[in-house]
């Protein structure tokens, strides 16, 4: 099976480079190697002294957050032969083909006060067209990186047709301390590991926090009075109060539901666990499993009707899914090892999990019919993906061995390619994307 | 850096080191730290004494891989256990689950449970009321051996029974 898997890996990776040569500027992300698009960024224009040190810092953000992808790769300035002085000159397109940059940003930043401003232009560069219109953004110049990621998702977008991710957050558990008394603190970030903020101090365990769908609020595990409870956190003010399970010796594992107006969670009582349904207005419970078995790591499908989660009712774990009011469930993973954390995609067609086999860790993702099985990441430790808004991107944990060994964030492309270390200090695990921000 | 490792390489030895009960009094890796403070540990030799609890009878129970089966071992200690419970009824017990490093977060947490109630429900029926008995669990929050190697999971895997007192009302 495994080996089936690898050879399936190959063979996309065989695949060869998937790109409309000549046509209009346009990406079609496929699992397959995608030749990158090449781009070019000359900095920003700054429209006011005072949008000088901006305009340069917001293009460089531009730059990475595409280049970062894997899916753009930059012309760098060093090999410009025209520069752009101006937002409203014409673009010598000669100049950008010579130097084969088939993407040209243009922009530029105005400061007014702690205003910020940044309109931006994207040119198709052999076609000699604006892709798209000119589009402007407004912020705070302390808020200067919205307005970059705001650009490079537009990019993002008009080149692939699909939406960005880079203006977006993660919450997840910050880390630090021996194995054997980590303190955990709750934390939110961009997606790329800048404007990190504490929520929590390190008084006791938090575990597994998870955006509501707007971003407003976060829920989490917290071992405040000793056993596990589920805590909801208003990100704005960072108050926090415990939610009013069932009745029940434990309550972990907690999702909201898909209009952030219910939560599902795992309730323990006499060594079982099941999976429970509460209403944040009215406080009304519903159970929504009712085997002897563990059932825990729910996720709702994108359209709320479904949950895919985890059961050891078979003997050990595995994914099932079943309607979002309970019910009967159906097995979708039948593949060596054990599965869990599995997450429903954003775009609804596959479900990220966590597989454990011969002693290695994986994130992968198959279809919700438990087909095209496919192993993103293989480690020591990896565990708990979460996907990216717009379901190209998948976040995780990384544990090392040992007794020195520590956690840390990756992301991956669910083609498998472009694992990357979230630059953060110190230790960080359980990461819960959030959506793009309005 | 050289702290940081320092500081597992002690935890290390104590947890390997003499089988006694590092997280008990230690503070540190106890995780709830139940409700027993030092001071009230009294003499290991005095068989009323929480020290005789833990040390002398054992704390604790260890479970193979993936399971909430308790050993023929286990069933010793925890006969240990009730027979103390029972002598000592100001004592009241938070039974701690936990799980090696070897799964996702959330299940160790189930599973911890489980191995909890396991012990709880040992023990209640060999006539401890389950009044006195609350479980939780850690996962594998709170590991007890350090290392990545089945010595240090094996150690890992288990249920510890955490004395409190308090005069018992029912």
């Amino acid at each position: 099976m495994m080996k089936r898997f690898l050879t399936l890996l190959v063979a996309l990776m065989l695949a060869g480079p998937v790109l409309a040569q000549g046509g209009p500027l346009r990406l079609t992300i496929t699992d397959g190697v995608i030749e990158p698009i090449t781009f070019a960024v000359p900095s920003f224009e700054a429209e006011s002294p005072a949008a000088q040190q901006a305009a340069s810092d917001i293009s460089r953000l531009v730059v990475q957050d595409l280049a970062g992808t894997g899916l753009f790769r930059e012309v760098p300035a060093t090999a410009f032969i025209s520069q752009v002085s101006s937002f409203v000159q014409p673009v010598a397109f000669a100049d950008w083909r010579a130097i084969n940059a088939q993407a040209l940003v243009v922009g530029a930043v105005n400061v007014s006060g702690d205003r910020l401003t940044v309109k931006f232009r994207l040119y198709d560069v052999f076609s000699g067209q604006e892709l798209g219109q000119g589009l402007q953004f407004a912020g705070t110049t302390a808020g200067w990186r919205r307005m970059g990621h705001k650009v490079a998702d537009a990019v993002y977008s008009r080149i692939t047709g699909e939406g960005g991710y880079f203006d977006s957050r993660v919450v997840f558990v910050s880390e630090s301390g021996p194995k054997d008394n980590r303190q955990k603190r709750l934390a939110i970030m961009d997606f790329d590991g800048a404007n990190v903020q504490f929520l929590t101090d390190s008084s006791s365990i938090v575990l597994a926090p998870r955006f509501s769908p707007n971003g407003d609020r976060v829920l989490y595990t917290s071992f405040e009075s000793g056993f596990p409870r589920i805590n909801v956190l208003n990100v704005a003010n960072v108050g926090r109060q415990q939610l009013q399970t069932a009745p029940g010796e434990m309550a972990f594992s907690p999702r909201f539901s898909r209009d952030g107006r219910q939560v599902i969670y795992s309730l323990s009582n006499g060594g079982n666990t099941d999976i429970y349904r509460t209403d944040l207005a009215t406080g009304q419970h519903i159970r929504l499993t009712s085997a002897p078995s563990i059932e825990t790591a729910p996720s709702l499908s994108p359209d709320g009707s479904q949950i895919v989660f985890e059961s050891d009712r078979s003997g050990n774990q595995q994914l099932y899914i079943m309607s979002a009011n309970g019910g009967e469930a159906r097995r979708i993973s039948f593949g060596e090892g054990r599965y869990g954390t599995p997450v429903w995609s954003p775009r609804g067609d596959l479900v990220a999990f966590t597989k454990q086999n011969a002693g290695r860790f994986h994130i992968g993702v198959m279809r919700i019919d438990g087909s095209e099985e496919r192993l993103l990441t293989s480690s020591f430790l990896d565990e708990g993906p979460t996907w990216s808004p717009n379901g190209r991107v998948i976040m995780f944990s990384r544990e090392t061995q040992g007794a020195g060994g520590t956690s840390s964030m990756y992301s991956v492309d669910i083609s498998g390619r472009n694992l990357k270390a979230v630059p953060l200090q110190g230790g960080a695990s359980d990461p819960s994307w959030g959506p793009l921000q309005p | 850096m050289t702290l940081f490792k320092k500081a597992a390489v002690l935890a290390l030895v104590l947890a390997t080191g003499a089988c006694t009960n590092p997280d008990r009094f230690g503070g540190g890796a106890g995780g709830a730290d139940g409700g027993m403070s030092a001071g009230m540990a009294g003499s290991a030799s005095d068989p009323t004494s929480p020290l005789f609890f833990n040390q002398t009878i054992g704390d604790r129970v260890l479970f193979a891989v993936d399971t909430s089966t308790i050993t023929p071992e286990g069933r010793t200690i925890l006969d240990g256990q009730a027979q103390w419970l029972l002598t000592n009824a100001d004592y009241r017990a938070v039974i701690e689950g936990h799980a090696d490093e070897q799964g996702t977060r959330e299940y160790n947490l189930a599973l911890g449970q489980r191995r909890a109630n396991a012990v709880r429900e040992y023990l209640v029926s060999r006539g401890v009321p389950v009044g006195r008995l609350q479980v939780t669990s850690f996962g594998k929050e709170r590991p007890i051996a350090v290392c990545s190697e089945e010595s240090c999971y094996a150690q890992n895997r288990r249920a510890v029974t955490v004395l409190s007192f308090s005069a018992v009302t029912s």
